[in-house]
């Protein structure tokens, strides 16, 4: 199929950027999104131009790392994958494919497509972790009783990895679903008791901090999330939260 | 706490229309349920106060958080699909929240005002008021009519998400969600077609 791409270009953090338009020819149906990328920037370097910058890494949708904003959608108009999970037949001969980065102040441009997504890291810093004592006498996880559905449920809240779908998708720029699923994992689980209350109020006030919206439940970011992370997280992170307020 | 100050506001608008439903079947009970609302101290100088409280609260918190939202996403999308992943309603609370607000000024000018006048300013005794009559007055403009019926429109376009959001907010989110849901849903859209009813039946009544 032939198609015409409109990229987002800008050449570092500090340039303005614009829309530039591209044309690539005999892209197969069966190609990856980023194999149909790296065509185009095949053809860029052949052509002496600078090839589009653009995140990726394991390529099945494992990493988190692609991170497209793509016709108007976080990873495009497929449900359930990644950027590099997306396939070209999902487009048709003809189209025009618009392609952004990730967009939220949370989430500055580093390069056409690349963002700096290290708040996530600094919010998971910030109490996404749980204390062990590695001496040597670490408690075996499978001799502490969980329930099948508690440990199915924070399992659910572990398969995020942390795109950032659901800032670029919330028109708030919100991190609440990734904060809520991050919270979640543990605070569903004992090992997470100890220190529950520590981390939802140090990874909020680090959401907050990071510059990340307000949620507003309007529920794109679960739509658009590629894990299908549910906004219970949400739920339950707010639950968290008051609860530890409350506490003190 | 929008939540919050939604599920009160939710809650007062309910008792709201069980009162102004009383004026399509019986104005003596309207008129007498009226005076108890408009000279009852606990109402008057308690739940009024905070009733307005609630109202300030509920909007400055609003554009409080429509500012903070729109100062986390400086650039915007050249392409946005939002209609793939929310509904209108819920990508709009801000505006029909400001049709509400502009409205509730023209509807204080209306009702609360002239009340507030007669009986603090002027000092009239309520003994007897006939608010029945004013009500009627009121409904007899057809621009008026058109007004509340507008208003009431947003109103349940801002129901139709704020109901479920402030669940969602305050971490109501369980087994019971779905049912809520279509709860939310019969209340957004029944309350204001309720008042929408009582406006038309006075104008086409009297």
């Amino acid at each position: 199929m032939n198609l015409t791409l409109k990229i987002w270009r800008q050449k570092g953090p500090q340039d303005k950027g614009q829309m530039v338009d591209y044309k690539v020819t005999d892209i197969s149906e069966h190609m990856s999104f980023l194999e149909m990328m790296d065509v185009l920037n095949e053809q860029l370097i052949n052509s002496g131009d600078e090839p589009v910058a653009f995140d990726h890494d394991c390529r099945e949708g494992i990493c988190g790392m692609c991170s497209m904003y793509i016709n108007g959608e976080a990873h495009g108009p497929d449900r359930g994958v990644t950027t590099c999970q997306l396939h070209m037949r999902m487009f048709k001969d003809g189209d025009t494919i618009t392609i952004e980065p990730f967009r939220a102040a949370a989430f500055p441009v580093i390069k056409d497509l690349v963002v700096d997504r290290m708040a996530f890291e600094r919010i998971q810093q910030a109490g996404g972790y749980i204390s062990i004592n590695t001496s040597g006498n670490t408690q075996d996880g499978n001799a502490i009783p969980i329930s099948k559905h508690a440990a199915d449920e924070a399992m659910d809240a572990a398969t995020c990895i942390g795109c950032g779908a659901c800032v670029a998708s919330c028109k708030n720029s919100s991190a609440m679903l990734f904060v809520g699923a991050k919270v979640s994992q543990y605070a569903l689980l004992p090992q997470g008791q100890v220190e529950a209350a520590d981390r939802v109020k140090n990874m909020v006030a680090q959401m907050d901090l990071e510059g990340f919206g307000n949620c507003t439940n309007t529920g794109a970011c679960e739509i658009e999330c590629p894990k299908g992370i549910s906004l219970e997280n949400i739920a339950r992170m707010n639950r968290e939260f008051l609860k530890a307020n409350v506490k003190g | 706490m929008m939540a919050l100050s939604a599920f009160f506001l939710m809650f007062f608008l309910l008792q709201h229309f069980a009162i102004n439903i009383l004026s399509v079947f019986s104005p003596n009970v309207f008129n007498e349920v009226s005076y108890f609302m408009g000279t009852n101290p606990l109402i008057q100088y308690v739940m009024q106060p905070v009733l307005l409280f609630g109202i300030v609260y509920h909007f400055v918190m609003g554009f409080i958080l429509e500012l903070k939202n729109r100062k986390a996403q400086t650039v915007k999308y050249a392409k946005n699909n939002g209609a793939a992943n929310s509904t209108w309603v819920s990508r709009n609370m801000i505006y029909t929240g400001l049709f509400i607000l502009l409205f509730m000024v023209f509807h204080f000018n209306d009702f609360w005002v002239p009340e507030i006048v007669d009986k603090f300013i002027e000092g009239n005794s309520q003994v007897g008021k006939d608010y029945h009559h004013h009500v009627v007055t009121m409904f007899e403009n057809p621009v008026r009519i058109g007004v509340y019926v507008l208003a009431f429109v947003f109103l349940a376009l801002h129901l139709l998400h704020g109901f479920n959001s402030a669940f969602q907010s305050v971490g109501a989110n369980n087994k019971y969600t779905k049912g809520l849901k279509g709860f939310g849903k019969a209340y957004a859209l029944l309350i204001p077609l309720g008042f929408i009813f009582i406006a038309l039946f006075h104008h086409f009544n009297h």
